[in-house]
C-alpha cells in the first residue's frame, strides 16, 4: 500500500470516527476497535471479490445442486416435515413464522425479482389479508377460516390492482415510493378506522382453523399447514417462472424497451405480477392472523416491508429458493443471537449496505444473472 | 383561525423545504433518490440536542449571548452532518454508481436502518426533550398567536434558501453542480471533477437537512430516533410536489405541503394528518409526475 493511500485511509477513517463521536459519550474507547474491524473486513471482502475462486466455487455448488435437484428438494422437504418431531414448541413457533415470511418473500420475489419492480410497502397487502380474515372470522364472525382464506387473498389482490393501475405507469424509485405510501396509508387507516379494525388495539380472539372434527391447533399442526401452503406457493412461483408469463416478466426486467418491441404488453404483465404477489401476500396475512389469534397495526410497519425485501435480496434477487433461504436466515439466525438483540438491527443495516456493495446478486443469485456476471468478468479478464 | 393555521404551516413548511432541497440537489446530479436523507435530518436534530444540552456546562458568556450560542449550535451540527452526507455517499452510493437502479436504493435503506439503530443505541429509544433555551413568550397580532422562535425559524429557513441560491448561481462550485446536473459527461469533459461535485452536493443537502433538524427540535421540543422516516417521506413528497430536481420547486413544494398539512389538520381531522402527505404524493406522481414547477419529464426512470 502506497503512502498516499495510507494517508487517505487514515483521514477517511478518522473523519468517520469524528462524526460518530458526539453520540458515543463514555463508549469512545470502543470506536477504534470497531473501525479496525470494519476496515479489515472491507479489505478482506475486496480481496475475496478480486480473487474469483469464490465465484467459481459458488457456481460449482449451484450446478451440483441443480443436477440433483429432485433429490435435494425431496431431502429438504423430508427434513422440513420431520423437524417438528425433534424441536421444542418454541422452536416450532419460530420456524412457523419463518414459513410465513418465506411465503411473503416468495410473493415479493415475483415483483422485485422477476419483473424488476421495487415494492416498499409490501406489508400493506399482508395487512389487508390479515385484517380481512380477522374481520370476517372474529370481529363480525361472518364465515369460517376456509372461506376467509381465499377472500383475504382476493382482497389483497384487489388492493394490488387498484394501486397498480395508476402506480405501475411509473417506474423505478417513483413506483417504490408510491408503494411505500400505500403501506403507510393502510397502517394509518387500520389505526383510525376503529369500528371496522378495532383501531390501535386491533382484533382479538381469531380462532385457529378447523375442518370437520379436526382443528389445526397444536403448533406442530399449524407448522405443517403453513409448510403445505409454502410448498404450494413455491411450486406456483417455480411453474410461473418457466411459463410464458415468467419469461415475459424476466424479459421486462432485463430490458423493458426490447420486451415491448417484441410485443409484450408491459403494463398488463406488470399488473399481473403485481396482483399475483399481492394475492399470495394476502394468503400469508390470513395465515398470520389465525396463527397469532390477534392482530394490530403494530405488526405491519415499514420495517416489516424492509425485512421481507431483505430476504429477497439476501437470498438472491429472482431466485425462487433464494427467497425461502433468505426468510429462514433472517428469522431463525437472529433467534440464536438473542444476547446481541440490541445490536442486531445495527448490524443488519450495515450488512445490507455491505451486501449491495460487495455481493449485489445475493447469496444464491438468479442463476441467469450470476452466469452473466461471471461471463462478463471472464470477458473482462481476457 | 385560517391565518393561525397558515402561520403554523409555514413554520413546518420551511423545514420540509430545507430537507426537500437535499433530495432535489442529489436527484439533480445523480438521478437518484437518497433514501437515507431523512436520517441525516434526524441526526441533525440529535446533534442539536447534544450541543444545546452542553449549555449549562459552558462559560457564562454563552448563557448571556443565547443567539450567538444557537448560531454556533447550528453551524457545528450542520457541519458535522455535512460530513455524514459525505460519508454516506462515499460508502453507500459511490461503489454502486454503475449498478442497477435497485441496488443503491437497498443500500440506502440499509444505511437508514444503521443510522436509526445507532442513534437508538447511543441516545435511547425514548423521546428526548430539548432543554428550554429560548423564551416561550407568545405574541398575538391580529388574532394570530406566534412565538419569536417561529419567526426566527421562518426567517432562517428563508435565509438558508437564499444562501443556497447564491451558492448555486454565484460560485464556481455551484455552477459546476448546475453543469453536472445538466449533463455529467459534458461537465467532466470540460474539466469539472464530477466526483467532487457529487460529494459537495451531498454535503450541501445534508447541511440544510441538519439545520431543519435543529429547528424542528427547538420548535417541537421533543425528538425521537424515528423522526427521520416520516420527516424524510414528507420532504420527499415536497420535492416531488414541486418537481424533483428543481431547486425553486423544492422550496415551493415544502411550504405548500406544510400549509396543506396544517390546514388539513385544522379543518378536517388531525388523526389523518400524516395521510395527507402520502395522498398528495401518490396523486402528484400519478397525475403530474413532473411536479408543479417541473418542465415535463424526459425519463421517469
Amino acid at each position: 500500500m502506497s503512502g498516499r493511500r495510507l494517508t487517505h485511509d487514515l483521514f477517511f477513517y478518522l473523519g468517520m470516527l469524528l462524526i460518530f463521536l458526539p453520540f458515543m459519550g463514555g463508549k469512545v474507547a470502543y470506536l477504534p476497535v470497531v473501525f479496525a474491524a470494519v476496515w479489515g473486513l472491507g479489505r478482506f471482502v475486496r480481496f475475496a471479490g478480486e480473487n474469483r475462486g469464490i465465484v467459481r466455487f459458488r457456481e460449482g455448488v449451484v450446478t451440483a445442486v441443480a443436477e440433483r435437484q429432485r433429490l435435494a428438494i425431496a431431502l429438504i422437504l423430508a427434513v422440513a416435515v420431520g423437524l417438528p418431531f425433534v424441536s421444542s414448541n418454541y422452536l416450532i413457533e419460530v420456524l412457523t413464522s419463518a414459513l410465513l415470511y418465506a411465503i411473503l418473500a416468495s410473493a415479493l420475489n415475483i415483483t422485485v425479482g422477476l419483473t424488476g419492480v421495487l415494492v416498499l410497502g409490501f406489508i400493506g397487502f399482508y395487512a389487508v389479508g390479515a385484517y380481512t380474515t380477522g374481520i370476517l372470522t372474529a370481529k363480525f364472525a361472518l364465515c369460517n377460516f376456509w372461506v376467509a382464506l381465499p377472500l383475504s387473498g382476493l382482497a389483497a389482490m384487489l388492493c394490488g390492482i387498484l394501486l397498480g393501475i395508476p402506480a405501475l405507469r411509473l417506474k423505478g424509485d417513483y413506483l417504490a415510493v408510491v408503494t411505500l405510501g400505500f403501506g403507510e396509508i393502510v397502517r394509518i387507516f387500520l389505526t383510525n378506522l376503529d369500528r371496522l379494525t378495532g383501531g390501535p388495539n386491533g382484533i382479538l380472539g381469531i380462532k385457529r382453523p378447523s375442518l370437520g372434527p379436526f382443528t389445526i391447533d397444536q403448533p406442530r399442526e399449524f407448522y405443517w399447514f403453513a409448510l403445505a401452503v409454502l410448498a404450494l406457493v413455491v411450486l406456483a412461483v417455480a411453474r410461473l417462472v418457466n411459463s410464458r408469463y415468467g419469461r415475459a416478466w424476466i424479459a421486462i426486467r432485463e430490458n423493458e424497451m426490447a420486451a415491448a418491441a417484441l410485443g409484450i404488453d408491459v403494463f398488463r404483465k406488470h399488473l399481473l405480477s403485481f396482483s399475483l404477489s399481492a394475492f399470495f401476500a394476502g394468503i400469508a396475512g390470513s395465515l398470520f392472523a389465525v396463527k397469532q389469534g390477534f392482530i394490530s397495526p403494530d405488526s405491519f410497519t415499514f420495517y416489516e416491508s424492509v425485512l421481507v425485501l431483505c430476504m429477497v435480496v439476501l437470498g438472491g434477487i429472482g431466485n425462487v429458493t433464494g427467497a425461502v433461504t433468505g426468510a429462514f436466515l433472517l428469522i431463525v439466525l437472529p433467534e440464536f443471537l438473542r444476547e446481541f438483540a440490541m445490536y442486531r438491527m445495527l448490524v443488519f443495516g450495515a450488512v445490507m449496505v455491505a451486501f449491495m456493495v460487495f455481493r449485489p446478486h445475493g447469496l444464491l443469485g438468479s442463476r441467469l444473472i450470476a452466469r452473466e456476471a461471471v461471463d462478463r468478468e471472464d470477458a473482462g479478464a481476457a | 383561525m385560517f391565518l393561525q393555521h397558515l402561520l403554523n404551516g409555514i413554520t413546518i413548511g420551511g423545514s420540509y423545504a430545507l430537507i426537500a432541497l437535499g433530495y432535489t440537489l442529489v436527484y439533480g446530479v445523480l438521478k437518484l433518490i437518497n433514501f437515507a436523507h431523512g436520517e441525516i435530518y434526524m441526526i441533525g436534530a440529535y446533534l442539536g440536542f447534544i450541543l444545546v444540552s452542553l449549555l449549562p456546562a459552558l462559560p457564562p458568556f454563552f448563557q448571556g449571548h443565547l443567539l450567538f450560542f444557537l448560531l454556533i449550535v447550528f453551524l457545528v451540527a450542520a457541519g458535522l452532518c455535512a460530513l455524514y452526507g459525505f460519508y454516506l455517499e462515499k460508502v453507500c452510493y459511490r461503489p454502486l454508481r454503475q449498478a442497477p437502479k435497485l441496488t443503491p436504493l437497498i443500500s440506502a435503506l440499509g444505511a437508514s436502518i444503521f443510522f436509526q439503530n445507532f442513534v437508538m443505541l447511543t441516545m435511547g429509544a425514548k423521546d428526548r426533550i430539548f432543554p428550554q433555551t429560548v423564551g416561550m413568550t407568545t405574541y398575538t397580532v391580529a388574532g394570530v398567536t406566534g412565538t419569536p422562535l417561529q419567526l426566527a425559524i421562518i426567517l432562517s429557513s428563508v435565509f438558508l434558501m437564499a444562501l443556497l441560491w447564491w451558492f448555486i448561481n454565484r460560485t464556481r462550485l455551484g455552477v459546476a453542480i448546475k453543469a453536472t446536473s445538466t449533463d455529467p459527461l459534458m461537465a467532466s469533459l470540460l474539466g469539472i471533477n464530477v466526483d467532487t461535485v457529487i460529494s459537495v452536493t451531498f454535503m450541501a443537502g445534508s447541511f440544510l437537512a441538519a439545520c431543519a433538524g435543529v429547528m424542528i427540535g427547538l420548535y417541537y421540543g421533543t425528538i425521537n430516533f424515528t423522526l427521520g422516516y416520516l420527516g424524510g417521506i414528507k420532504a420527499f413528497t415536497a420535492a416531488v410536489l414541486g418537481g424533483i430536481g428543481n431547486v425553486p420547486g423544492a422550496m415551493v413544494g415544502g411550504f405548500l405541503l406544510g400549509i396543506i398539512e396544517a390546514l388539513g389538520a385544522g379543518y378536517f381531522s388531525a388523526e389523518y394528518k400524516d395521510v395527507y402527505a402520502f395522498f398528495i404524493l401518490i396523486a402528484v406522481l400519478v397525475l403530474r409526475p413532473a411536479g408543479l414547477l417541473g418542465k415535463g419529464v424526459h425519463e421517469r426512470a
